[in-house]
């Protein structure tokens, strides 16, 4: 008889194995949906996986729609290690991108590189703060920062949506709800002509850098990381679990607020009511896939990237619904977890004790 | 066995997958949606006009369905004018910034930007005189109400939705002056909850004859629960509310996108702003409701004459706001430019306009 028995120490090797077997499993169930819908496999595969990125106008965009995800993965990762649960980086997104797109408006007549450098502070800022009012609520009553912080994400919605049909919006746009277009100093340039790819990217990269750094080398990092995995043993040692949340929630509501900011004055180039394209909640699935490592995060956000191209071009030449890409991440999300039964326990043929 | 079946087309698929090369037809027209087709509503309506054209002119389309109104609509957009789309057809008000900066990289593909404002080298306007329509409901609401007061939900304070109900409130006003209108707005294109329930509000507080300016059925469904009336927009709606339906102003894009390709294909389209209604087909009631006496079926099927002629105009002066300002004069009709300026609710609404 085939039994679960639980391993007596945790596989380290299955850990990192979890994720890749989780996307060969994603990629076999696609080749039979694809099937199943009556399409060619090999040909949707082409479709989804390999047309999207066949010239470097595909690469580009690729990237593009990665780093939102890379940034705030990258900052839900410091937290989420020492089990500080922010699940509202889409709501942070959103107040960055409208501190960000505030200070773009107030300066529209000005030009120089002060305006940009406002921008990024602006967009992080607004993140954090979005992200301390959680922060606040869980050190101060002991709330629970899941509930406070997903609850702020429909809060945030309405208040974009207020502020672009009231004080953000553009007095010459017919009274449709969105700003005016940002002026050319409050976009962030371009890294390559011919496309949207811009400096965002390399923010995103620094972040990355800088989020190993801290979670793998610094005391602060270590501290965490003890605490997401002996909370007793933490508190023993004398690490202040009040520092852990303030630091995990504020990391991951600096880097939503920097991808709002990025948003705004990257591909939009204004603010409207869809600041997020569900970035906030993507980088969640992005981050656990990586195993909250940023190395992995550079590739899941490229991984989840290129199922949002995918399902666009499945629409476009195969006429496959719009659903396909979230189809592929609920199995990327389904097959992951149902692998990571297999970090702590094994399989083992028994015989069944009568 | 289901497992026999997919080896067997796997094993077809490697075969034929040396053949798969150049898959699209030489002549192709994109379309772009911000919602799912479903089977009801905005979308629909503009895929029923898709499948028009090809049946008339037989070019081949695809289209990309609940495309965000964000940066994804430029890449949607910029790859159909990549592979050499023709005519690209963008339906949904937050396309307009991208769509306009892909047209300014594609000279040659003729681009079109439904319900915007913003006109291009090679990108045109469309949009519908909805209102029309909504005048002719509104007749029949002022009619068919008992309690005078009728009800609209609506999604967000934009010209179209306000010429929308202004229309629907002038109509009433026209042949019941005791009629008065309670609007609730939901801040969203599509969302049947909170459809449903703003209809339930309107209900309860004595609308006997509602409608909505959103993209669900929901508001006619609740309409059918409470035993009401309701009219639908976009789509006709009737199988939503067979009692509750007595009509609804419907989108109708076909022509347009017929005649739109074959200018292309003739080297004679010009990028213009099209704002068609009754006259030109795109605005239409749907079949009426037993429930409408026949005096007045009568009625209204004059009216739709009228339009069509253009001696009906919805906003014929006098027109007077809600503060009893006099928009329009009397022996004139409102301008195009004042409809698309339009931010304040006529007189009979009396509900306060948010902001």
């Amino acid at each position: 008889m085939l039994r679960l028995e639980r391993r007596p120490e945790a596989s380290h090797l299955m850990s990192y194995a979890s994720p890749l077997i989780a996307i060969g499993l994603m990629l076999v169930g696609g080749l039979l949906l694809f099937t199943l819908l009556g399409k060619n496999p090999l040909e949707g595969f082409k479709v989804f996986f390999i047309n999207p990125i066949s010239d470097w106008y595909g690469v580009s965009e690729l990237l593009l729609k990665a780093t939102p995800l890379m940034l705030i993965a990258v900052g839900l990762a410091v937290g989420f290690r020492a089990n500080v649960w922010n699940i509202g980086a889409e709501g942070q997104l959103i107040v960055g991108g409208i501190t960000a797109s505030a200070v773009a408006l107030y300066f529209q007549e000005s030009e120089g590189v002060h305006v940009l450098i406002l921008m990024v502070l602006a967009g992080g800022l607004g993140g954090m703060l979005w992200a301390a009012i959680p922060a606040f609520l869980k050190t101060r009553f002991n709330t629970n920062e899941i509930l406070v912080s997903l609850m702020l994400v429909y809060v945030a919605q309405l208040l974009v949506s207020w502020l672009v049909h009231g004080p953000m919006m553009d007095p010459d746009g017919f009274n449709f709800p969105q700003s005016r277009m940002f002026e050319d100093s409050a976009l962030l340039p371009l890294l390559s002509e011919g496309n949207r790819l811009n400096l965002a990217f390399i923010f995103a990269l620094a972040a990355l850098l800088v989020g190993y750094v801290f979670m793998y080398r610094s005391f602060t990092g270590f501290q965490m990381q003890v605490a997401g995995f002996a909370k007793n043993a933490a508190r023993y040692a004398g690490f202040s679990a009040k520092r852990m949340v303030w630091i995990g929630l504020l990391s991951g509501g600096a880097m939503a607020g920097l991808a709002g900011m990025a948003e705004v004055a990257g591909p939009m180039g204004q603010i409207t009511e869809h600041v997020s394209s569900n970035y906030g909640f993507a980088a969640i699935i992005v981050a656990f896939v990586a195993r909250l490592n940023p190395v992995g995060i550079f590739f899941a956000s490229l991984l989840m990237a290129l199922l949002y191209l995918g399902g666009e071009q499945a629409q476009q030449y195969m006429n496959l619904p719009s659903s396909i890409s979230n189809v592929f991440q609920g199995m990327l999300l389904l097959f992951l977890l149902g692998s990571d039964v297999f970090i702590n326990y094994r399989l083992r043929w028994k015989e069944a004790v009568a | 066995m289901i497992l026999t079946k997919i080896i067997k087309k796997l094993a077809l698929a490697t075969l034929s997958c040396a053949m798969i090369g150049a898959t699209q037809a030489a002549e192709n027209v994109g379309f772009v949606y911000v919602s799912p087709i479903g089977d009801a509503g905005w979308t629909y309506q503009h895929d029923l006009g898709r499948l028009q054209l090809e049946k008339e002119t037989g070019v081949t389309t695809s289209f990309v369905e609940n495309v965000a109104e964000g940066p994804d609509a430029e890449r949607v957009i910029r790859e159909m004018a990549k592979r050499g789309d023709k005519v690209i057809f963008a339906t949904s008000f937050g396309f307009m910034n991208y769509a306009l900066k892909v047209s300014k990289s594609f000279p040659k593909t003729a681009f079109v930007h439904a319900t915007g404002y913003k006109l291009g080298k090679n990108m045109g306007l469309v949009n519908a005189r909805f209102y029309e329509g909504r005048y002719l409901t509104g007749v029949i609401a002022g009619e068919m109400t008992k309690s005078n007061v009728l009800g609209y939900v609506a999604a967000f304070p934009i010209p179209e939705v306000l010429q929308g109900i202004n229309a629907f409130i002038q109509g009433a006003r026209s042949v019941n002056p005791k009629a008065e209108l309670r609007v609730i707005w939901v801040n969203s294109w599509f969302d049947p909850g909170k459809e449903r329930q703003a209809a339930l509000t309107l209900l309860s507080q004595n609308s006997d004859v509602i409608t909505h300016h959103t993209d669900s059925t929901a508001v006619v469904q609740a309409a059918e629960d409470q035993g009401k009336y309701a009219f639908g927009y976009h789509s006709d709606m009737s199988k939503y509310g067979p009692k509750a339906h007595l009509t609804a102003a419907t989108h109708h894009w076909g022509d347009y996108y017929v005649n739109t390709v074959k200018a292309v294909q003739a080297g004679n389209w010009k990028p213009g702003s099209v704002w068609g209604g009754y006259a030109e087909g795109m605005v239409k009631l749907a079949p009426l409701n037993k429930a409408i006496p026949g005096e007045l079926q009568d009625r209204i099927r004059k009216m739709e004459a009228q339009l069509k002629a253009g001696t009906l105009h919805p906003f014929a002066g006098p027109v007077v706001d809600q503060s009893g300002k006099t928009v329009v004069a009397a022996g004139q009709n409102m301008t195009d430019d004042q409809l698309n300026q339009m931010n304040y609710y006529l007189q009979g609404v009396v509900s306060k306009i948010p902001n």
